[in-house]
């Protein structure tokens, strides 16, 4: 694993799955986009209206998927002094931030016509909302001190801690009576959605993490070539 | 243990010398919650149903005020690195430091809360429960606010940036201490949220002081 602790070598990991995931996104959004509009049957009580599930459940998949990634990325960088899986932390931050607003904003979207409200205070969306500023507070965190070496370890204690939020928002639809429907896919027993509407919401799925790598390796090189200006003396203009 | 007891002992002492700064916690309370009658009406009816939250509310903010007096000023006197220094563990050093922050802020706001409760015209049933709650709940309040302020000491930003980092897992306890606190006054079974509450307090008392020392060390590296 020390082994990839230099720019160099870590950067050639992230050559060679760059074009692969792009590819994936390339090819398969379209896939789950028609899958998703054209083929998914109309929900029989919601209409074409809940088509905006393949967009809201993959964001609210993303949003925890990638706090476990910044949480993983920050032990690492905590308990090995590991400086890739710091920045790998770091470029994963605003990301799920991203994801996060996006699944309350496509909520709040649903929400409305579905349950006449744009927002209710039941634990789910009081959870998300808590995860959102956990990824607020982690980035403000990181700016916070003139010393960046500084910024980032304490960002990263922040970040295992918050990490307790990640079961309460996971189970808070079984745990409390809410107006958020209950987990139906991953559950005992086996998901309680049909196949015509499971199979587009599993590509989509599939397109949001392929997309989130991309991005993420985007963003790591932009911060590494960062670093690299930084330590050459070049201000960032 | 000792150097716990003494580090303790000096808190103590330091605070009953300072009984004014800590007499502000009353003070603050007392005039944030004339802010609630003013501001949403002082009709009795909607300060008895609000009253509890309130208070939680209040209890909060007097914790998220005071942390930055929890590491600051041993940071800037140079204590700080004595503590570290010290052969004792920093953990149990810091859960002292905690517990003499909690006398002077969470059981102040707990001992004051009936007053409190009496001003906001909550029933007498709800005046009994309120300290009884916020007893058990405060303590977390600070421990976890102990987290945000070792982060951030030393960095020169203010109160609202602690905010932004505490608030977020502070919530769990004011759910959880709200629910306590109304199903007790109505009479309502109320363990499974007192359980809950306490879950979250030895959970605190575990591995809060983890992270606190773990962000101390961080801070005067």
């Amino acid at each position: 694993m020390h082994g990839y602790a230099t720019p160099l070598r870590f950067g050639r990991i992230l050559d060679a799955i760059y074009p692969w995931a792009l590819a994936g996104v390339l090819v398969l959004a379209p896939v789950g986009l028609w899958m998703a509009l054209v083929v998914a049957p109309p929900d029989y009580q919601q209409g074409d209206a809940a088509r905006i599930m393949y967009v809201h459940v993959p964001s609210a998949w993303m949003a925890l998927f990638v706090y476990l990634v910044m949480a993983s990325g920050s032990a690492a960088a905590l308990i090995w002094r590991h400086p890739m899986a710091e920045i790998t932390a770091r470029a994963a931050a605003p990301l799920g931030a991203a994801f996060t607003a996006l699944a309350l904003l496509t909520g709040s979207i649903w929400g409305k016509p579905m349950w006449g409200t744009w927002w209710v205070w039941d634990a789910r969306l009081t959870s998300m909302l808590i995860l959102f500023f956990l990824y607020l507070g982690y980035l403000a965190l990181h700016e916070a001190f003139d010393d960046p070496e500084r910024g980032a370890r304490a960002a990263a204690i922040l970040a295992l801690v918050g990490v307790v939020n990640l079961p309460i928002i996971k189970f808070s639809v079984d745990w409390w009576n809410t107006l958020h429907q209950p987990a139906s896919i991953l559950r005992i027993g086996g998901p309680t959605i049909h196949p015509s509407m499971l199979w587009p919401l599993l590509t989509m799925a599939l397109v949001f993490k392929l997309y989130f790598i991309c991005v993420l390796v985007l963003r790591i090189r932009l911060l590494l070539a960062e670093r690299r200006l930084a330590s050459l003396g070049v201000e960032r203009g | 243990m000792r150097a716990a007891f003494a580090l303790l002992r000096r808190d103590l002492l330091l605070a009953r010398r300072r009984a004014g700064e800590t007499l502000l916690v009353v003070a603050f309370l007392a005039l944030a919650t004339t802010l609630f009658p003013l501001g949403v009406g002082a009709s009795p009816d909607l300060l008895a149903r609000i009253g509890a939250g309130v208070i939680w509310v209040l209890a909060l903010l007097a914790v998220l005020l005071g942390l930055e007096r929890l590491f600051q000023p041993d940071l800037e006197d140079g204590s700080l690195e004595q503590l570290l220094l010290s052969p004792a563990p920093l953990e149990i050093l810091v859960l002292a430091r905690c517990f003499a922050h909690w006398l002077a802020t969470g059981l102040l706001v707990t001992l004051t809360s009936p007053l409190l409760g009496l001003l906001l015209s909550l029933p007498s049933e709800a005046l009994v429960a309120l300290p009884i709650v916020l007893a058990l709940g405060t303590p977390t309040l600070t421990l976890v606010g102990a987290i945000g302020a070792a982060l951030l000491v030393g960095s020169g930003r203010g109160a609202m940036l602690a905010a932004l980092l505490v608030l977020p897992l502070e919530i769990p306890v004011l759910i959880f201490g709200l629910g306590a606190s109304e199903a007790l006054a109505a009479g309502l079974e109320a363990t499974g949220a007192l359980l809950l509450l306490g879950g979250l307090l030895l959970g605190a008392l575990a591995l809060a002081p983890l992270a606190i020392a773990a962000a101390l060390r961080l801070a005067l590296e």
